[in-house]
């Protein structure tokens, strides 16, 4: 079972939610965690361990200046303007690149090829005895999140559970994250705001036919409008977590409510259970 | 020489558009027969990476100067190694008195 935390609104409570709900399941099963929030990864905030480390690659273009004749048929083709081509020289812009190929298709000289470029790193770890926490960090400055992405969770390709946390919004790195995964907890709050990003994130999941639910964090107790948008969208509220000074401190320590309180793990777990139902996975 | 205006509209009478990679139009004007030229930019809808293409552009059309507002980082680079000179307008005029203000020496050279 692959389960990626989404939410549409950032600071809604994604990292909380993944991170109870993969230390609720250890009691039975092993876990592995993947962070791909991975321009602010904060899971290995709540989980202490000594990482190992991956580096991760993309790929850019090189060009033989021996071979090139300054055509400028690659600067023509290449849509994120990764390529220059001037009179006399060639520019790379390395941030811009997409690692498309293109540029070495289009060379009638075949003077492009491809060379490694790093752009993050991968951390894995062990912090609790059946806890796997896998952390994608992508590089200040770089902008290729779906390739961390890609690397991060290819590492929990053959875990069995797998519990993903995304970064906010709908854009391409939270569609990298939803990708292949059997359900989606969509983590919103009780709040104009939290409603219409819920909705965008709704607007994702359904296109990509993922099977959703939903939870509704710091909850005042009034929540009626979330409640009848999901009964609307026939999407199921799985779990409530009220705005709560106990919970908020336990939080603020990098405690998980799960561990500190009583309850709150069984919640979590029950939602798992409610997941695979719906998902009609196995595991 | 070949000069080369950002401008809101087509001909030497519209307006100098202050954006170098998101300027609607460039005016390519001829210094020594004040004959001129527009390109209408086929990048303007574009989501992001358009300084390096326009300046590929405005290379192939043979600039040896640029009039512009403001440039962006990867549009300054780009220039940097072009070798075309570039030159700060922003008078809130015509492309006709930019180009007149550059042959009095009057306007300020950015790169």
């Amino acid at each position: 079972m692959k389960i990626v935390v989404a939410s549409g609104k950032g600071g809604t409570g994604k990292s909380t939610v993944a991170a109870n709900l993969a230390y609720s399941l250890l009691d039975r099963h092993p876990v592995t965690l993947v962070d791909c929030d991975v321009e602010v990864p904060n899971l290995h905030l709540f989980f202490d361990s000594e990482p190992e480390t991956r580096d991760v690659f993309t790929t850019i273009p090189k060009v033989d200046t021996d071979l090139c004749t300054l055509c400028g048929d690659c600067g023509n083709f290449c849509r994120y303007g990764a390529i220059a081509v001037l009179k006399d020289r060639v520019l790379i812009f390395e941030k811009m690149c997409h690692a498309c190929g293109g540029c070495m298709i289009v060379c009638p000289e075949k003077a492009i090829s491809e060379t490694p470029y790093p752009i993050g790193l991968v951390e894995d770890s062990n912090p609790l005895s059946g806890l796997r926490l896998i952390s994608g960090f992508l590089k200040e400055g770089e902008v290729l999140a779906p390739r961390i992405i890609r690397s991060a969770k290819e590492m929990a390709e053959d875990d069995e559970i797998v519990i993903i946390d995304s970064s906010p919004g709908i854009a391409c790195p939270v569609i990298e994250a939803m990708e292949d995964t059997d359900f989606c907890i969509l983590v919103t709050e009780s709040t104009p705001f939290g409603l219409h990003d819920l909705d965008l994130a709704v607007g994702v999941t359904k296109n990509l036919g993922l099977n959703t639910g939903v939870v509704i964090n710091r909850s005042d107790g009034s929540d009626e409008e979330v409640r009848d948008y999901c009964a609307e969208a026939d999407i199921p509220v799985l779990m409530t977590i009220p705005f709560d000074k106990e919970i908020a401190s336990v939080q603020n320590k990098g405690g998980l409510i799960s561990e500190r309180m009583p309850g709150w793990k069984e919640q979590f777990a029950c939602m798992y259970d409610e997941c695979l139902r719906i998902g009609g996975v196995g595991i | 020489m070949k000069i080369c205006v950002t401008s809101k509209g087509a001909g030497t009478d519209s307006l100098v558009e202050e954006r170098f990679g998101r300027a609607p139009y460039f005016v390519f004007v001829d210094s020594g027969s004040g004959k001129s030229d527009t390109i209408e930019n086929p990048l303007l809808n574009e989501s992001g990476g358009v300084g390096p293409r326009i300046v590929q552009l405005i290379i192939k059309e043979g600039a040896d100067v640029v009039i512009t507002g403001q440039l962006g980082g990867n549009a300054t680079t780009t220039l940097q190694a072009s070798g075309v000179k570039v030159f700060s307008y922003g008078d809130n005029g015509t492309v006709a008195d930019a180009v007149a203000k550059f042959e009095e020496g009057k306007l300020r050279q950015m790169i």
